[in-house]
């Protein structure tokens, strides 16, 4: 087990907690690393973030792209010899970015997400067109992606109106107490 | 029983399978081709769906990037809507992922389990079975609702593509690996396959939309490497995959990629094409033509 720095025990606790996985038994074989397909979009290698926070750099481990870029694919914990849950880590990481109002590295990727569940909220269910058009908006950027998105519609891939839950107490329940 | 219109003979007609069926925000949108074709695939092999009456969104990554509350909450009102003694079904592998990761959550702590039935007013059901639809593999066979399976996809050389979906985080590490299935399945119905080692590499999910550099570049790879392999098309068994697999390929002239259940209702004869490969960005009927699968 590997114990170092002030901060480490504070934020791997909080980390510990929130993913309900115990990292320091991570060896650094670098398997995870080896298996992302996203690596390259990652300013740090996942077994990198794990170091991070064994060393408590806390800041640069909430601060980077790779909580973000992460999709929680599993291929690294599928093949984890420790058995660690490394997207569950990214998650907990994520959370505490948002909760100490971290300068996010990829906002692009956040507000992607705030936009999913805000079509969540509103119908119970996702509603691709209204995500992809209000994430552009948002961005700025409402060209790039234009002849994909005429394509999608064409194809009728995209659903004009959205397809809702009926019983909108229950979904209202849910986004309440958050 | 029923007889053999060919040989007269009699065979075995298995019992009929109940499901409830939750089919997903992709499934039902984008992906609807996937949902038709699945329930007539169903239906041919008498296995009844039953759509879960009014479900939510599963949360998918996006609660579980940023919101843990919403993330249990949204599978939490999907459970609580399941019909007592009917298993649930599902067919997109991420939902499948987060209703059962949030199941055997709730299952194993007895105070969520409380805060559950509290919330949602239902006693929590301990033997609710969730299953992929690949589990239906083991509870039907084929060769009794097709009379020469070997020659329904003949010739067809496919590269199968499951995503991220055999990937399973530890708390799932117990749950029964499905790895294979789609080889076995149609390569019982005639078609050969083509080994391409990209059959398990992640899609890039909604990197997609927010990072479609990134989604392009394991896209392409993994069609690129389908069609070296000698690939005639790519087959896949999530909605949202297929999605990512068209839209994001930038290669020229790449193959076509087909739901796993738009080729099983071939295989059992369904017309429905039609309704299905209009919503196609890669137009898969010529290349079915030429391999003589459909006609019109
Ligand atoms: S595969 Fe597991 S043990 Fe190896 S470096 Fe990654 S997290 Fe650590
Ligand atoms: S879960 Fe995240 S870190 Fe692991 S392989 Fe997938 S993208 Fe990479």
């Amino acid at each position: 087990m590997i114990k170092l720095g002030q901060n480490q025990d504070d934020l791997a606790d909080e980390i510990k907690a929130l993913s309900g996985i115990n990292f320091s038994a991570c060896f650094h074989c670098r398997t995870c690393t080896n298996a992302c397909p996203f690596l390259e979009g990652m300013d740090y290698a996942p077994n990198k973030i794990i170091r991070l926070i064994q060393f408590g750099q806390e800041e640069t481990a909430l601060k980077s792209s790779t909580i973000w870029v992460c999709v929680g694919c599993n291929t690294c914990s599928s093949c984890c010899p420790m058995a660690i849950d490394i997207p569950a880590i990214m998650d907990g990481l994520r959370h505490k970015a948002i909760e100490k109002g971290i300068k996010i590295a990829e906002p692009d990727i956040l507000s992607f997400h705030t936009e999913v569940l805000n079509t969540v909220k509103k119908y119970g269910r996702t509603h691709k067109l209204e995500i992809m058009m209000r994430y552009k908006l948002k961005k700025l950027d409402l060209l790039s992606d234009m002849g994909m998105g005429l394509n999608m519609l064409k194809k009728r891939k995209l659903d004009l109106t959205p397809s809702k839950v009926k019983d909108k107490k229950a979904i209202e329940k849910i986004f309440k107490d958050r | 029983m029923k007889k053999s219109s060919k040989t007269g003979e009699i065979y075995y007609k298995p019992p009929k399978l109940k499901y409830s069926f939750f089919p997903g925000c992709s499934l039902k949108a984008s992906g609807h081709e996937n949902t038709m074709s699945l329930m007539k695939f169903c239906d041919r092999v008498n296995i009844e769906l039953k759509e879960l009456e009014d479900w939510n969104c599963c949360g998918s990554s996006s609660a579980h990037s940023i919101n843990h509350s919403i993330a249990e909450n949204l599978p939490m009102r999907n459970i609580s809507l399941v019909p007592k003694g009917v298993p649930l079904l599902i067919a997109c592998p991420s939902c499948l992922l987060r209703m059962k990761s949030m199941y055997l959550k709730i299952k194993g702590d007895e105070a969520l389990k409380q805060e559950y039935e509290n919330r949602w007013g239902q006693p929590f059901d301990e033997e609710l079975e969730i299953i992929h639809f690949f589990e239906i593999f083991s509870r039907i066979r084929l060769e009794d609702y097709i009379e020469n399976p070997r020659g329904k996809l003949k010739n067809l050389k496919v590269a199968v593509y499951y995503g991220c979906m055999l990937s399973m985080p530890p708390d799932l590490k117990d749950e029964k690996s499905y790895y294979g299935i789609m080889e076995k399945t149609l390569s019982k119905l005639g078609a050969e396959i083509a080994p391409y080692g990209y059959g398990m590499r992640c899609c890039g999910t909604y990197l997609s939309a927010a990072k479609p550099q990134i989604a392009q570049t394991v896209v392409n790879e993994i069609v690129s490497r389908a069609m070296e392999a000698g690939a005639e098309c790519l087959v896949t068994a999530c909605s949202m995959c297929h999605l990512n697999l068209e839209i994001r390929c930038t290669i020229k002239n790449p193959i076509p990629t087909l739901h796993f259940s738009e080729l099983l209702s071939m295989a059992l004869d369904v017309k429905d094409q039609k309704k299905w490969f209009p919503r196609h960005i890669v137009d898969p009927v010529p290349m079915l033509k030429k391999r003589g699968l459909i006609t019109s």
